[in-house]
């Protein structure tokens, strides 16, 4: 199989890498940058457990090609935790997290929408994260984490 | 000297502290069994049987060989042990020889350098088989002229309990009922699906890394099927995304099979499973079939109860035997009754093989018990709740295996407490526009750890080792999975220690470390690996509270929060370890804990069924769209009894997350097999809750003590789930004068039973 020359950021640092044009993005980012918080719950794009920002966009990693990415910048759950993004705290103090699993997914797509809509409402929260599975946590302490990131609450 | 246990006020006991686990997990730090990688590893894919049953005649990897990265074929003539899973009837072969029994069993593993290869390479092997007739249908399947697929009836397991005069008492009641409900698989769902790994050492002796809530049982499984002794095999558990039984047994059997791979190839082998095989292969909730009959007296006392429940349990008997037995003991519901004949049988069918899920065998039987127990309070004329409050099980009363409830017993105080909180007495049925909304009522028990079925495996061990810096470590034999139970069980170990939580780490288990503990089922992960703890630390705090004493120079030294005081003077825990340390104290110990005496008479059922009792109570607010009969569940009051509360911040999150897979059960996943292929193994086609069928949680503790609990607590995991399904059952029946009895309940259905029948909506 050809390679292909694929060339984006990554967490603020610029990658280039030669790779399978057969690779999902989500393979790319678990296997060749060994960023492992990104999930696989489904591989079906049904779960959330693999979303990423690309271009400040949440993503289902699981159904785009590593090829997609070409030329663009992607934030994983490792970006945030680097740049000590408030909702990682919030929800381990909001008692959010039981397995974990789908808690990165979750923080990607509640950072989209709070970057788009800092003031977001309950019920806005919680039409925005609906397309997200938690099999554990019954969702309300999430929607909680979230709701107290809003810009209003941050002092 | 004799060192007192302080009984309050506690430092960490009874607080709502942060979660060890969260942070790591929420910022992607932790590391699940598909994020470690190991040098050399190759990836195993599963070759599955397609057809329900088939006669295996030869496989074939010609065309597989032509993939880049091929490694090769294993199949059942690789396994160097015995061929046999060790569970209860040990009837499942690791890999099938002449026949495979369900669509979706593995037949044999591809190996390749990567994980795509060995999808390809398994895509093409070609197997030649031949179909043999099946059953899909468990009451067909217990019928005399089915097709055998185990022993003479095909009936895994079976059992009978009774008291009284059953079939007598109910003639004679003045009110007699009869109902029959059947419910529908459940997919765990677990996030993160089966991943195994196994690492040979080049002594042979191997490493497993494992998602599992039992990894004892992992090591039995991977022991007999390399050949293997105990010592040879170590068993770690990795962080597991989600279990709910999922992970109790079937665990072993992947990393089994990651064990025949890497013992001989020599190589570290992943075997993961897409979300599709998980579905297709994995243990569900049982699908169910019952026939419940209640009697009752001029006054509404129940005086009989006769019950048939059936366990539709799949190809291969797994934990079936156990998950009715459970079922069996708790059918009647948590009421006090004198004459009960219950008669339960886990009937074999060519399906996936069913386990071990939340509130194992006890939620199917308690929708239809507490579908009923509804039933006959309108028959009777009086108010469901009063009903139970008339019949329910309190101190002094016996269940119905004859066991005396005589202690932590809070089931009439929340009964009362959500009757309250609803405004049951005055809600009656309302209408808004083109909604109908009402209230439904269910309350339950579960029987918390292994109860005297599984009496020889309930036994805990801890080891905790506190070293030089007052840093302490803690080996124990349970899980985490999810639910909590490290931050628990660190706040047992510092309460016990008084010292800081934060000094306090509990190691993820692994079985050369700690001795076997059972299973992390059962809710008994509290009580047993807690006490197990309180064990290991009690001459550990002895001899710490001795010098902290000398130290001081007093006998009158108090402690909390990880300080010792006398008046004004203290000192850390740090400090004191630092002293005993000097004096060269022994700062390591072991602690065992074996569970109180349980029994079980396999002749009439009769017996001490399990240690303790835990308590719940619901009541669910339901509305109908009566144009589509659409249900949504607004809001569900409910209460516990679970004893003393070590975290009541994350006892409240297990009940959200209980709730709502006990609503998704009851209204919308619904899996659908048809002529023994399953028809929707994925999320696309499988229903899940989303945060926006959320309903609103209203959730009430009632802390009954039991004595030999840690700190006086019972055991929670399971027991939210259990009754939600007959609560709203209850609701939609209260609303619209329907009575579903069959789970899930989908709109379809309503919408057909309400043409057949007059009902609220249509008289409106
Ligand atoms: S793994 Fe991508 S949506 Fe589930
Ligand atoms: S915390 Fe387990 S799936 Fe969300």
């Amino acid at each position: 199989m050809k390679k292909y020359l694929l060339k984006c950021q990554v967490n603020g640092k610029n990658i280039e890498r030669e790779i399978r044009p057969d690779k999902t993005l989500l393979e790319f980012i678990r296997e060749d940058l060994g960023l492992t918080g990104t999930k696989e719950g489904c591989g079906e794009g049904e779960c959330g457990a693999c979303l990423d920002l690309l271009d400040g966009r949440a993503v289902n990693s699981c159904l785009m090609m590593a090829a997609q990415a070409h030329g663009k910048k992607i934030i994983t759950i490792e970006g945030l935790r680097d740049e000590k993004n408030p909702l990682i705290d919030s929800f381990a103090k909001e008692a959010a997290v039981q397995c974990g699993f789908c808690i990165p997914g979750f923080i990607i797509k509640a950072e989209e929408l709070l970057s788009e809509n800092p003031e977001a409402t309950d019920d806005e929260i919680k039409e925005s994260l609906a397309g997200n599975l938690c099999r554990c946590t019954g969702y309300k302490n999430i929607i909680k984490a979230v709701g107290k990131v809003r810009k209003k609450c941050l002092k | 000297m004799k060192i007192e246990m302080k009984k309050t006020p506690f430092s960490f006991v009874g607080k709502s502290v942060r979660r060890v686990d969260a942070l790591d997990k929420a910022a992607g730090i932790s590391k699940y069994g598909s994020d470690l990688s190991f040098p050399n590893m190759l990836y195993a894919c599963a070759f599955r049987s397609l057809k329900p049953r088939i006669k295996i005649k030869n496989l074939s990897d010609e065309k597989a060989k032509k993939i880049r990265g091929y490694v090769g074929l294993i199949t059942c003539k690789d396994i160097r042990g015995k061929n046999r899973w060790p569970l209860v009837m040990e009837d499942y072969p690791f890999l099938p020889e002449r026949e495979s029994r369900f669509a979706g069993e593995t037949i044999a593993l591809v190996l390749a350098k990567d994980r795509k290869a060995a999808k390809k390479a398994a895509s093409m092997l070609k197997l030649e088989h031949e179909e043999l007739p099946f059953v899909d249908d468990p009451l067909k399947s217990m019928e005399k002229g089915s097709v055998k697929i185990f022993g003479r009836n095909n009936v895994f397991s079976k059992y009978v309990i009774k008291k009284g005069e059953a079939l007598k008492s109910l003639e004679r009641c003045k009110y007699k009922i009869k109902g029959e409900f059947e419910t529908n698989y459940q997919v765990h769902s677990y996030l993160e699906t089966q991943v195994a790994t196994a690492v040979p050492a080049s002594d042979g002796s191997m490493t497993i890394y494992s998602s599992t809530q039992c990894p004892f049982y992992v090591l039995d499984a991977v022991c007999a099927v390399t050949g293997l002794s105990n010592h040879r095999v170590k068993v770690i558990q990795t962080v597991t995304g989600g279990g709910f039984g999922g992970k109790e047994d079937m665990p072993a059997l992947v990393a089994a099979h990651a064990a025949i791979c890497a013992q001989k190839t020599g190589k570290p082998v992943r075997l993961s499973y897409e979300r599709k095989e998980d579905f297709m292969s994995m243990s569900k909730r049982h699908p169910s079939y019952s026939s419940v009959m209640y009697g009752a007296d001029e006054s509404g006392r129940i005086r009989a109860c006769v019950i048939k429940y059936v366990l539709d349990s799949g190809a291969y008997s797994t934990l079936s035997p156990i998950v009715l037995w459970r079922g069996s003991v708790h059918a009647a519901g948590p009421y006090d009754i004198e004459n009960v004949l219950i008669e339960t049988y886990a009937v074999a069918t060519n399906k996936v093989p069913c386990g071990a899920f939340r509130g194992f065998g006890q939620p199917q039987i308690c929708f239809a018990q507490e579908s009923l127990i509804d039933d006959l309070a309108d028959k009777i004329g009086m108010d469901p709740v009063e009903f139970r409050l008339k019949n329910i099980i309190r101190k002094g009363s016996r269940t119905v295996t004859g066991q005396k409830i005589d202690e932590s017993c809070g089931l009439s105080e929340i009964v009362n407490i959500v009757r309250k909180k609803s405004a049951w007495d005055r809600f009656g049925v309302k209408r808004e526009g083109e909604k109908i909304i009402a209230l439904g009522f269910a309350n339950t028990y579960y029987g918390v750890g292994l109860g005297a079925k599984g009496r020889f495996l309930d036994r805990a061990g801890a080891y905790i080792n506190i070293y030089k810096d007052g840093s302490v470590s803690v080996n124990v034999g349970n899980t985490e999975m999810g639910q909590g139970a490290l931050t628990v069980l660190t706040q047992i170990c510092a309460e016990t220690l008084n010292c800081p939580l934060e000094n306090v780490h509990i190691h993820e288990v692994d079985t050369s470390k700690v001795p076997d503990s059972g299973p992390t089922v059962a809710s008994r992960t509290t009580i047993m690996s807690g006490n197990a703890i309180m064990e290991a630390a009690r001459p550990l705090r002895e001899r710490i509270f001795k010098t902290a004493m000398e130290i001081l120079g007093s006998d009158k030294v108090s402690a909390s929060g990880g300080f010792f005081f006398v008046g004004k003077k203290r000192i850390s825990f740090a400090q004191v370890v630092k002293e005993c340390w000097a004096r060269r104290l022994k700062m390591s110990e072991q602690g065992w804990y074996t569970a109180p005496k349980t029994s079980f008479s396999e002749k009439n059922g009769k017996g001490d069924s399990y240690v303790v009792y835990s308590y719940s109570a619901n009541a669910a607010l339901v509305e109908i769209d009566i144009k589509t009969f659409e249900m949504k569940i607004r809001k569900v009051f409910a209460a516990y009894d679970v004893g003393k509360l070590i975290n009541p911040r994350l006892a409240l999150a297990q009940a959200h997350g209980g709730i709502l897979q006990g609503a998704g059960w009851a209204l919308f996943e619904n899996l659908v097999y048809k002529d023994g292929i399953m028809l929707n193994p994925g999320f696309a086609d499988y229903a899940l809750a989303t945060s926006a069928d959320m309903p609103e949680y209203a959730v009430s503790f009632v802390e009954k003590e039991y004595t030999d609990g840690p700190y006086n607590a019972k055991g929670i995991g399971e027991l939210p789930l259990i009754a939600v399904a007959p609560a709203v059952r209850n609701a939609v029946k209260n609303a619209l004068g329907l009575r579903l009895n069959k789970i899930p309940m989908l709109p379809e259905n309503v919408w057909s039973m309400s043409k057949n029948k007059k009902c609220f909506c249509r008289e409106n």
